[in-house]
């Protein structure tokens, strides 16, 4: 008798399973499954969203690959990436360590405004710093770098310029965020630690390099990966910031692809331009994750 | 000796987190002073560091260009219905995921994982063209309706359910001879409302901030979301700076004040979102 229910109640269980799983999941094979798959065939194909598609082959690969401007545009994404992530976290960290101290009053207040910028939308963002950074002699950033003695920069039509106006608003977004999450990772290591380290007559600078960092290495990791990821796809602030005319200093892969879908109307090659970011995040991350795990061992063998 | 140490070491905290402070507030501060100032002010020496008397003025040319009213009801409409459906698909899944047996569960949340990994760009221009063939450019569901889907939301809720509600419960609930709809909104939903306020604040602000796919699937006027307007407010010929520092200050305004409201709620999301991940 007993059997019997347990096993009418376990099929009863495994329908609403289904039942309870199906919403999300008709959702998704059409709008998240299907267009991943979808992509790579479109890859293959030469197509201008409307008339026949046409099988060519390896053709829009061979495309993007020869076209200097999309050379371009994953020169220019890694350099931004490399120009907004470093100085991002290395900045966060200290301020995650200052704000972790004893010392400070007003933790409220600073968490808040590390904070307020990353709830700022990124068309804000550059919008506002588009009147911050303008070609203009008199612009704010070149009235401010002016008084260093530094000559006014076009920040909106020089490589370095762009890139370095582009990588500040990155900075601004995101520099606080990665704070309150150091300062999370902080809050997480055990003050004893520290006690006896203080005991045994450590330094600051020793405690922060025999203690702290390896213990946040995780966070760190974390940080890292999220922000070179990130950084990848980078799109919305040169659109903004660059405007329509798609200037070669600021193009990105994602805006690339943007043009080539959008403006061209080259699905196929659009398609191919997606399929080798997908492949260029894949080998990011393999990376991260075996540095990651490079770091973690060296450490075990350490200790 | 030990006090003087001390002082500096205190001094160069402060100056190092007044100096943040200050570089995250300023853009704030700028936003106001050059959105109540007539359009010269921008690139005026000296710089212009006080508030102008175009507050009204500046608003009032946003209006002409824009719909900027209609554009916060949309972007009110798509963020407050993707955030609820997400909420009720993402914790129905989650409580499947977390609690029930069924066949074929464990490789079906494996492929959910996966694309957690897949970079969305990947999927933009079928998602186009599939919009485009379901006739729904320029309408807003192009945005509600795949915004639904968050491959994090499950991962989330399910995380929270196996953690959050002991077994016992569930068997207690079905020895009372609750159906498994009647456990999920009388058991489940009452124990999960914290993991609700998290994932709904973290989905709310990106759908808000949500740029790229609205760019592409509403193009008419009448549906831009916020994010639209504002950018087609900085691409006019003849740029006013004036004018568009006045929408996009009023465009921040909103979700500036709500996080201030509840900045720790905010913060503690974000970083179990991260520390989840």
């Amino acid at each position: 008798m007993k059997r019997i229910k347990s096993i009418k109640e376990k099929k009863k269980d495994s329908l609403y399973g289904y039942a309870f799983i199906s919403p999300f999941f008709i959702l998704f094979s059409i709008f998240g499954l299907f267009p991943i798959i979808f992509s790579f065939y479109l890859s293959f194909q030469r197509w201008n969203g409307l008339g026949e598609m046409e099988f060519v082959g390896l053709r829009n690969f061979e495309l993007v690959l020869a076209d200097p401007f999309f050379w371009k545009a994953m020169y220019n994404t890694f350099v931004i990436a490399l120009m907004s992530t470093l100085p991002q976290l290395i900045i966060a960290f200290l301020l995650a360590f200052a704000l972790n101290s004893t010392y400070v009053k007003m933790k409220g207040f600073f968490r808040v405004s590390f904070f307020l910028p990353n709830v700022t939308s990124i068309v804000a963002v550059a919008v506002v710093f588009g009147t911050l950074f303008t070609n203009s002699s008199t612009g704010l950033v070149n009235s401010f770098i002016g008084l260093f003695g530094f000559e006014p920069v076009n920040w909106g039509t020089s490589e370095w310029g762009v890139k370095w106006a582009i990588s500040a608003m990155i900075f601004w977004r995101w520099v606080g965020y990665n704070t309150i999450i150091y300062l999370a990772g902080l809050q997480s290591i055990s003050q004893d630690l520290y006690e006896a380290a203080k005991i045994d007559g450590a330094s600051v600078r020793q405690q922060i390099m025999h203690i702290t960092i390896p213990m946040m290495k995780p966070v760190i990791i974390f940080t890292v990966f999220i922000s070179t990821i990130g950084s990848l796809q980078l799109f919305t602030e040169p659109l903004v910031f660059i405007g329509t005319t798609l200037r070669e200093e600021g193009v990105t892969v994602v805006l690339y692809l943007y043009r080539e879908a959008f403006s061209n109307n080259a699905f196929g090659t659009a398609s191919a331009t997606a399929v080798i970011l997908f492949f260029v995040i894949i080998v990011m991350s393999v990376t991260n994750l075996l540095i990651a795990n490079r770091l973690g061992n060296s450490r075990k063998k350490v200790s | 000796m030990k006090n003087t140490k001390d002082l500096i070491y205190k001094t160069i905290l402060y100056a190092l987190l007044m100096g943040g402070a200050l570089i995250a507030l300023f853009p704030f501060y700028w936003m106001f002073i050059i959105s109540t100032n007539p359009n010269h002010v921008v690139n005026s020496v000296p710089p212009a560091f006080l508030p102008g008397n175009m507050l009204v003025d500046n608003f009032k040319n946003v209006l002409a260009n824009i719909d900027f009213f209609g554009a916060l009801w949309n972007s009110i409409i798509v963020s407050t219905s993707i955030t609820l459906a997400t909420l009720l698909f993402c914790s129905l899944a989650g409580y499947a995921f977390a609690k029930l047996e069924f066949k074929g569960k464990k490789i079906l949340f494996i492929a959910i994982l996966t694309t957690m990994m897949i970079p969305p760009q990947l999927g933009l221009i079928p998602s186009y063209v599939i919009i485009t063939k379901l006739g729904w450019l320029n309408e807003l569901k192009a945005v509600i309706v795949p915004g639904m889907v968050s491959a994090f939301g499950i991962f989330w809720m399910r995380q929270y359910i196996k953690e959050a509600i002991p077994n016992e419960l569930i068997e207690a609930g079905k020895m009372d001879g609750c159906s498994q709809i009647r456990i999920y909104f009388q058991i489940v939903i009452p124990l999960i409302l914290p993991a609700f306020a998290t994932l709904g604040i973290i989905t709310y602000m990106g759908v808000w901030n949500d740029f790229l796919w609205p760019l592409i699937v509403l193009k008419d006027q009448s549906v831009h979301t916020l994010q639209i307007a504002i950018r087609s407010l900085n691409d006019t010929y003849v740029r006013d700076y004036g004018m568009i520092m006045s929408g996009t200050f009023w465009a921040t305004v909103p979700l500036v004040l709500i996080f201030l409201i509840f900045n720790k709620f905010f913060i503690d999301s974000i970083v179990k979102g991260a520390v989840k991940n």
